[in-house]
């Protein structure tokens, strides 16, 4: 399997891609268009004519931060243009701010005694719940991601099937973990000890500029599947499939600020989640360049820090238990064995 | 005797009697274990060694409780609680000779004058397992002999079924029969084998008339073990700071090396306090110990280890 | 009559069983070497501020010399070794330790402070059991769960502090070793002797040269390690302030770190609570090694319906505890390890009264030399004060009270650190329910500061990351 599939499909593929704005009926229709050479005007609507063509005007989605369970726009009024690889404007997302970021410390903080104290099969319930809600929409993931990364709209099903199954993987992995990262240990004396992990907290979480769906969803899972809540920076180059992604959250049973997503500037949101006070982890996978800073600033209080993987990552490749892991705690408990 | 220690009400009904015992603090077997283990490594040498081992040696309740006890055997037992070692006159006695009830005169008889005790165990020793009237019967008559102190034994059957009260009626009566003579309640502490128990059966015991609490008969085992000792200690000295009484505390049984004889001084010491080092308030049940506690005598002050053909057998 | 009884004869341990030399140089790549730049620094018996010895104080260039050997070492020996091999190596390692463990347990009483009664009963034989715990692994490292085919990360930096400086040595080194890699470790300024004789102990084993590194030092020379670029993890156990650092250093690059920090652990006794071994708890978790524990349960959170009660069992049994010399085999509570610690402790005791606690100090005399500070009880403490706050990593307990058992678990998380925290209640559901909401690494329920090389220890917070002992200990050491 090719590394970074999404990325590195994109520049094979690039001269059978197409721009345009997805989320909207018309945009499957137009797949005929395919091998259409791509438009690199930047910021401009992509096919306003598709949609006249269809006798109605489409109504278009705004895309908004996610948090506490609700869809709020930046308090800061602001918002940037989120176009595809050629430059095609795709939508307006909001540009959070770092009072968003802080809001969304306090959503996620506010969620975990709920979150976490669920029961793991509920948790797996829950987050099994999220990917039908996503099978349901893998059509306009589909176009999402092939606007995105201007991929085949073939494979962009491919990837938006591979994140609905990894979604299904995490879900399965609720009540197992436990067995898996913990257990007894027979110490030397009569006592009752055992060893079962727990969620870090408030897990802020930089996903992978590449991958927009599946690289999220694989940072994300994992980090809520064990009780975290997350604070989520979305790819700042390709948001949209994020925002969706929030969008089914909220239609799902999932509480209200177990996760919490902001699209804009990752310089602008990272350094000040990195080094927020209530903040428990950073996964650092996007983080890119700031990585080193951001787990400088993490030393403040101590955070645990995921880094970045070396090399680019492989996101269709099973994953393993270590994005379980890093946002687990070990709590040993003892207790005297007697009459 | 009317109760004027108890709480009002202790002894209306085997239900308000329960609801007292089960809410007293409970005890962890592990801790209390370890608390004792943790005392037992207190290292005691030279003038300190010296000065227990005479005062174990004054707290001993020289002991023979056997269906073949004889007067002979009785007034050899004697003989030796008065001059422990013949060859030292320095070796103080022991604090009472403890016999069965019917060897009690010979006992008398034999130690008149000497100043130390006559102890009988009584109750029907050491099952308890007889009426009423014949375990009054038992303590009458052992105290009629001029036995000054009565070591009965409690109904474990009936403690362990919960008829608290049984126990708590049966120790007042044996109390009453003793008259002047001082009663050393045994719990045989191996048969109700919890700390809980242990802890409940002596503030029972001790609510009830107790001058002393006893661990055991000597005939079960474990008897005297250090967390029991613990956990007695523990029991007389919360019943004085709650009622301002101090009772004794007697472990009984096992106890036969000077090692264990100092461990149990030590957990005295630093448990119930410096206070109940006295014979009045702590004695030790044992046959085999006192020659033991000899021979580490005659060590420390020659620095020669004894042997036992050089110690008198009874 | 019965009062001079039991005022304890004078029970010491010889000291004859050490053979201390007058200076020690640094142990690397297999042998004694002097200091490139000659500098030492004395380190001293807390307990009457004798020096026992003068030790080298590494520099940049000594640390790069035991750095380099432990690469060497890594990449033609230890590496390559198979399991069960290394695994003979931690093994004659550790019967070693068992077979000197007198004369350590006297070395580490000597230049620690710590009574003897520790040294000989927790210390040494946790040392050694560590050893035999991490030994096992090596070869069986492929069903440790942490991948199919787990490797060394290569050279380990190890820091450790004065507090526990062998047992602290053994958990570092044992599970470093266990997985391959190869270490530089340095022990604390104040107590870096059992750490050279554990060297010797290295050469007594025939280890392979450059395995097992020993630079002394203060805080430079620790520096000097941890920013070291030929360095591919950092372990460190000791204050949250120089863990902050390390985490600074090396991030960014691609060492891994595992840091275990300090703690303000609470000490939580509920009313239906086994009150006598509670009180021993109570004891155990505050005055143990004088308090110079990270997870000290120094803060007591009592329920206030038996706070009276418990406070007065309390301060009778504290009133028993006999302080004084470290040797003597009957002493509960030995020397404060420095006097830059004993400092500490006076100023934030201090502070406490200045905020208005109230301070009970148990009735003993203080030897006339030596550092020495009394088993001391703050109550009326409150969670603002910042001796309920601030690690004071000696025996001093600040005590609070709680009235509901969430109260209690909100006031005991309530601090940024979480390393430990105790439980003390006869109700089964009660203790789960309690350890189930505390954010803590390690949860003593009725009893306190246990440790056992299977079991993992390690915080929540900024208590630190990552846990030593038991299988979790061996993550931090391997690649999967």
């Amino acid at each position: 399997m090719a590394e970074t599939p999404e990325s590195s499909e994109r520049s094979e593929q690039a001269g059978k891609t197409v721009a345009r704005r997805p989320g909207g009926r018309a945009a499957r229709t137009k797949r005929a268009d395919e091998g259409a050479p791509p438009q690199v005007e930047p910021a401009r609507p992509a096919e306003p004519p598709a949609v006249a063509a269809q006798g109605r005007l489409a109504v278009r989605k705004t895309y908004k931060l996610y948090v506490g369970g609700a869809f709020p726009r930046s308090e800061s009024g602001r918002s940037y243009p989120v176009t595809d690889p050629q430059g095609g404007l795709l939508a307006n997302a909001a540009l959070a701010s770092r009072k968003d970021a802080r809001d969304a410390v306090v959503a996620a903080r506010r969620a975990f005694g709920g979150w976490s104290g669920r029961t793991a099969y509920n948790r797996g319930q829950v987050l099994y719940r999220v990917a039908e809600m996503l099978e349901g929409r893998l059509g306009q993931f589909a176009d999402e991601v092939a606007a995105a990364d201007a991929v085949p709209r073939e494979r962009a099903e491919a990837l938006v099937a591979a994140a609905i199954d990894r979604w299904v993987w995490y879900a399965g992995w609720t009540d197992k973990i436990a067995s898996v990262a913990g257990g007894a240990n027979p110490v030397a004396g009569p006592y009752f000890n055992l060893s079962t992990p727990e969620p870090t907290g408030v897990v802020a979480v930089f996903a992978p500029p590449e991958a927009p769906l599946l690289g999220l969803v694989s940072v994300l899972a994992p980090v809520i599947a064990t009780g975290n809540t997350a604070v989520v920076v979305a790819s700042e180059r390709a948001p949209l499939p994020a925002v969706t992604l929030a969008e089914v959250l909220a239609t799902s049973d999932l509480p209200g600020g177990v996760v919490n997503l902001l699209t804009g500037r990752l310089a602008e949101l990272a350094p000040p989640l990195a080094a927020h006070a209530d903040v428990n982890a950073l996964d650092l996978t996007g983080a890119g360049a700031l990585a080193a800073e951001l787990e400088e600033a993490a030393a403040g209080t101590l955070k645990r820090v995921l880094r970045p993987a070396e090399g680019r990552t492989d996101w269709t490749a099973e994953p393993g238990t270590e994005r379980l892991t890093a946002f687990l705690e070990t709590k040993t408990v003892w207790h005297p064995i007697g009459v | 005797m009317p109760d004027t220690i108890s709480p009002p009400g202790l002894t209306a009904s085997n239900a308000s009697l329960r609801a007292y015992l089960h809410g007293l603090p409970g005890v962890d077997e592990v801790g209390a274990a370890q608390r004792a283990a943790g005392l037992a490594t207190r290292s005691i040498k030279t003038t300190a060694k010296a000065q227990a081992i005479d005062l174990a040696i004054r707290m001993v309740d020289l002991t023979t409780l056997e269906g073949a006890d004889t007067p002979g055997k009785v007034r050899a037992l004697a003989a030796k609680a008065v001059h422990p070692d013949p060859a030292d006159p320095s070796v103080p006695r022991v604090a009472a000779v403890c016999v069965y009830s019917d060897r009690v005169a010979i006992a008398v008889e034999a130690l008149r004058g000497s100043g130390v005790a006559v102890a009988s165990v009584a109750t029907a020793f050491p099952a308890g397992r007889a009426p009423l009237e014949a375990k009054l019967a038992d303590t009458r008559q052992a105290v009629a002999d001029g036995a000054a102190e009565i070591d009965m034994v409690i109904d474990r059957g009936a403690f362990l079924s919960g008829d608290y009260l049984k126990v708590y009626e049966e120790i007042t009566a044996v109390k009453e029969a003793c008259g002047d003579a001082h009663l050393k309640v045994i719990l045989e502490t191996g048969e109700l084998v919890t700390y809980d128990n242990v802890r409940r059966a002596s503030w029972l015991a001790m609510h009830a008339g107790a001058d002393f609490i006893k661990t055991s008969t000597g005939k079960v085992s474990p008897a005297a073990t250090l967390p029991v000792v613990l956990v007695m200690l523990e029991a007389v000295r919360d019943f004085r700071a709650a009622t301002g009484r101090r009772i004794g505390v007697k472990p009984a049984g096992g106890i036969r090396t000077t090692k264990d004889a100092v461990r149990n001084l030590v957990l005295v010491n630093e448990v119930a306090g410096a206070d109940w080092l006295d014979p009045a308030y702590f004695r030790i049940g044992a046959s085999s110990l006192l020659n033991d506690l000899l021979m580490q005598r005659t060590k420390l002050a020659t620095g020669v280890y004894g042997g036992p053909d050089y110690y008198t057998l009874d | 009559m019965a009062d001079d009884i039991f005022t304890y004869a004078p029970a010491p341990e010889s000291r004859s069983v050490v053979r201390l030399r007058s200076s020690y140089g640094l142990f690397i790549d297999g042998a004694f070497a002097d200091p490139a730049e000659g500098r030492s620094l004395k380190t001293v018996n807390p307990a009457d501020e004798e020096v026992l010895a003068e030790v080298a104080v590494a520099g940049e260039a000594d640390v790069d010399r035991a750095v380099a050997a432990a690469r060497r070492a890594y990449e033609t020996v230890w590496g390559p070794m198979p399991g069960a091999e290394r695994a003979k190596y931690l093994f004659r390692i550790a019967r070693i330790l068992q077979e000197r463990s007198r004369e350590l347990a006297v070395l580490e009483s000597l230049d620690n402070g710590k009574p003897i009664k520790e040294t000989r009963d927790v210390d040494l034989p946790l040392v050694a059991a560590h050893f035999f715990y991490y030994a096992g692994w090596a070869d069986k490292l492929g069903h440790a769960g942490l991948g199919a085919d787990p490797r060394p990360l290569g050279v380990a930096a190890q820091v450790i502090p004065w507090n526990f400086p062998l047992l602290m040595l053994a958990w570092k080194i044992a599970p470093a070793l266990a997985t391959g890699n190869t270490v530089v470790l340095k022990p604390a300024e104040t107590t870096p002797l059992s750490a050279l004789v554990f060297a010797e102990i290295c050469q007594e084993a025939e280890l392979p040269p450059g395995v097992v590194n020993i630079v002394t030092g203060a805080g430079e020379t620790g520096r000097a390690l941890v920013a070291h670029g030929g360095v591919d993890k950092v372990a460190f156990t000791g204050s949250t302030e120089v863990g902050k650092e390390i985490a600074r250093t090396v991030a960014g690059t691609r060492k891994r770190v595992t840091l275990e920090l300090g703690g303000k652990g609470a000490n939580i006794v509920y009313d239906d609570a086994a009150l006598d071994q509670a009180v021993e708890g109570i004891v155990t978790g505050i005055f143990f090694n004088q308090g110079h524990v990270c997870c000290a349960g120094s803060r007591l959170l009592v329920q206030e319906s038996v706070a009276e009660d418990v406070l007065e069992r309390l301060k009778r049994r504290i009133s028993t505890l006999r302080m004084g010399d470290p040797l003597d085999k009957n002493t509960d509570i030995g020397a404060i390890n420095s006097a830059a610690q004993l400092d500490k402790i006076r100023e934030l005791s201090g502070i406490g009264d200045d905020e208005g606690a109230q301070r009970w100090t148990a009735p003993c005399e203080l030897p006339s030399r030596g550092y020495w500070f009394p088993p001391t009880v703050f109550t009326g403490v409150t969670q603002a004060h910042r001796i309920a706050r601030e690690e004071i990593f000696g025996p001093v307990l600040s005590v609070l009270t709680f009235r509901t058992p969430a109260e209690a678990v909100e006031k005991a998380n309530n601090t940024p650190f979480g390393l430990s925290a105790g439980v003390w209640t006869e109700k089964g559901s009660r203790m789960l329910w309690t350890a189930n909401r505390l954010r803590a690494g390690v949860i003593w329920s009725n009893t306190f500061n246990k440790f056992d090389p299977t079991s993992p220890f390690g915080g929540y917070k900024e208590s630190g990351y990552g846990r030593e002992g038991g299988r979790h200990g061996l993550e931090g050491y391997i690649r999967g």
